[in-house]
């Protein structure tokens, strides 16, 4: 795990840690328990404190180097080895290498008869044998309450474990005792009066006939912790914490962006498709065309050459897989190549703890690139329960930069009628789908609502699916609202009849214009050969008057010559 | 309790315990003194004792389940018992550890002196 999480609670000089080695609790208690000190788990019967000390100890013995003590007041080393042997946990092959000391110290009520003043000095060497006997640096006490059993002076008791727990850090042991949940406090016996420096609570509530694990730090001395509870589980690989915020929403995020298979949905995202390892929201309400948008999803990756799991709660793999192929996708070759993976369970069956484990687990084994969860909205839980898991469930896929489309039969993105929690503020992007009823037929509609870390188109977009594939439409938008299906036809017919309409009194009025036009130019061509004509006119009658005056002149001429010669 | 009468008897008519302490504190000697008086005026020697101590022989605690100090521990007649405290009553000594049939069966005195 991620020994040195890189956090601002943790640039003060911090409180030497030893880490447990249980994945997400070293992450919330940045670093693990207090060391050299004692800390107490608490919590009811069943609720995994053995288990949990258990852990403890054997990775620090496999996996940090430090043997361990397990003391245990309660079952007996052979139950104990049988116990965490499930969990693939060789307690006595450790034993064997000196990696770990089991100790049963058996007290029973009544066993013990009193007979004036004592202490507890056998428990102290005892504890002190096994500890030199391996070098052990943890210890776990499991469970010292049980004491108080077997021993009816309380006086003497409390100040004997006051001695133990001061013995614990003398000795710089780590140690871990863990206590039954007592009415009112934390522990029976009041443990937490001791053991003062770390304590963990572990809790397993059934609530509607599920049961979920939670833990929390009630409260952790000189160093900052989660406050939460978190849940966690108990699976084959031991005990693992699910912190919410286990990486601080520190993940490396994957690059790349992943088309839908549908060119329309792709070309309302700006790059062209979805971020890669984002979480991805599907949403619409029975029969909008939820699974097939995730099919088609499915089909792309599959064909790029990736890996994608699908984990469907409604309908079996071969269903959806036969249902997909009405819209051309064939997701069968894939499940064949081994590229996709069907993993079908009734909402039912498992508590949501469990279908998350599942998850974690065939997630861990397969590594798909690609996850769908068809529906999210068919887990049911109480509400808040169910918020976890959901932020869980992304928490886990994104970690792993793993794409996830979820589809929702809530439009709204709501898990819960009752609720207000929505999963739509975890997701990254988010698709509504809206089929829309009118004129006595109903049609798909799409949208992105949100789609974070790029543009989007804001438009609805009608999408129709057929055996070609599923395909977008542009829906119609103009001042009679939205339209879509027929109505968009008979709109789109109607808008045509409107320009051709236009298109006609364009022209009429072009024409008219180049009517009036001509008869202008026409006017014009008449005035100006009017013009002609009465200046063809007047250079005549002045030609003629000069010819005039000449022939005038030429008589006068004439006569003056002819009265000269007379004379 | 201490149904362990008729056994502890018949047994084998010795007692074998083991009574350890802790170091050499003035409880501890104080406890073996008198649980070695108590084995020889009120046993009258039928039983064996042995006196670990637990810092000597730190292994044995836990083989014999001892966790108070000091502790008196019947290992026969079975089953053990066992006894905290500095073991200062020796009536309830006898009943913690069911060997009242021998005080009857050896002294008879003892028990007239209550």
């Amino acid at each position: 795990m991620a020994s040195e999480p890189e956090s601002p609670l943790k640039a003060v000089p911090a409180l030497p840690k030893v880490a447990t080695g249980i994945s997400g609790f070293d992450a919330i208690t940045f670093g693990g328990l207090p060391k050299g000190r004692p800390s107490l788990v608490c919590g009811a019967a069943g609720c995994g404190k053995t288990l949990f000390a258990t852990t403890f100890l054997v990775n620090g013995a496999t996996r940090f180097g430090e043997p361990g003590v397990f003391m245990s007041f309660e079952e007996r080393a052979e139950d104990l080895v049988a116990n965490v042997a499930s969990l693939g946990y060789d307690l006595d092959g450790l034993v064997a290498q000196g990696k770990l000391a089991i100790d049963h110290v058996r007290v029973e009520r009544g066993e013990i008869e009193e007979t004036g003043e004592y202490d507890l000095e056998g428990l102290f060497i005892r504890l002190g044998f096994a500890v030199d006997s391996i070098g052990a640096k943890r210890v776990v006490l499991d469970t010292i309450e049980t004491l108080f059993a077997g021993f009816s002076d309380e006086t003497v008791l409390r100040a004997e474990l006051r001695r133990l727990f001061g013995w614990i850090k003398d000795r710089g042991l780590t140690a871990i005792i863990t206590g039954e949940r007592g009415d009112g406090q934390l522990t029976r016996q009041g443990m937490e009066e001791y053991v003062s420096d770390c304590v963990v609570l572990l809790d397993n509530r059934v609530e509607d006939q599920i049961t979920t694990r939670r833990l929390r730090v009630v409260k952790y001395r000189g160093s900052a912790h989660g406050t939460n509870e978190y849940p966690f589980l108990i699976d084959a690989e031991g005990i693992s914490v699910l912190p919410v915020t286990s990486a601080d929403l520190d993940y490396t995020i994957a690059e790349g962006v992943i088309a839908t298979g549908i060119a329309g949905l792709d070309a309302m995202l700006e790059p062209g498709g979805f971020h890669r390892g984002t979480s991805i929201l599907i949403s619409g309400e029975a029969g909008t065309g939820k699974t097939m948008i995730a099919s088609s999803m499915i089909d792309a990756a599959c064909a790029r050459g990736e890996r994608c799991m699908a984990f469907v709660f409604e309908e079996s793999g071969h269903q959806i897989a036969r249902n997909a192929r009405s819209v051309g996708l064939d997701l069968a070759r894939h499940v064949e190549a081994g590229l996709l993976r069907f993993e079908a369970a009734r909402p039912s069956l498992y508590g949501l703890e469990m279908h998350l484990a599942r998850m974690h687990r065939d997630i861990d084994r397969f590594e798909p690139a690609l996850v769908v969860i068809d529906p999210l909205s068919a887990l049911r839980g109480p509400p808040v329960e169910l918020q976890s898991t959901m932020l869980r469930m992304i928490d886990l896929l994104k970690s792993r930069g793993i794409t996830a489309v979820f589809t929702s039969l809530r439009e709204d993105g709501d898990i819960d009628h009752d609720s207000a929690i929505g999963v739509s503020s975890l997701m990254d992007a988010w698709v509504k789908l809206l089929n829309v009823e009118a004129n006595g037929e109903r049609s798909r509609t799409l949208y992105v609502i949100k789609a974070r870390g790029m543009r989007h188109s804001n438009q609805v977009r009608e999408f129709t699916m057929s055996e070609v594939g599923i395909a977008l439409i542009d829906a119609y938008i103009g001042p009679a609202g939205v339209l879509t299906g027929t109505a968009r036809v008979v709109q789109e017919a109607e808008e045509a009849a409107a320009a051709l309409r236009r298109e006609q009194e364009n022209l009429r009025r072009q024409r008219e214009a180049l009517r009036r036009r001509r008869s202008l130019e026409r006017q014009i061509d008449e005035l100006r050969a009017t013009l002609e004509s009465v200046e063809e006119e007047e250079a005549l009658l002045l030609s003629e008057d000069e010819m005039r005056e000449t022939t005038l002149a030429n008589g006068r001429r004439n006569l003056a010559a002819r009265r000269g010669s007379a004379r | 309790m201490s149904a362990a009468g008729p056994t502890g008897g018949e047994a084998a008519g010795r007692a074998r315990l083991r009574l350890y302490v802790a170091g050499t504190s003035l409880r501890s000697t104080r406890t073996i003194e008198s649980v070695r008086r108590l084995c020889e005026r009120r046993l009258g020697g039928l039983c064996d004792l042995e006196v670990v101590d637990i810092y000597q022989q730190s292994g044995l605690a836990g083989t014999d389940g001892v966790v108070a100090a000091p502790t008196l521990v019947r290992l026969s007649p079975l089953p053990a018992r066992r006894l905290a405290g500095d073991l200062s009553d020796e009536q309830r000594i006898l009943e913690g550890l069911g060997l009242q049939s021998l005080v009857r069966d050896s002294a008879d005195g003892g028990n007239d002196e209550r």
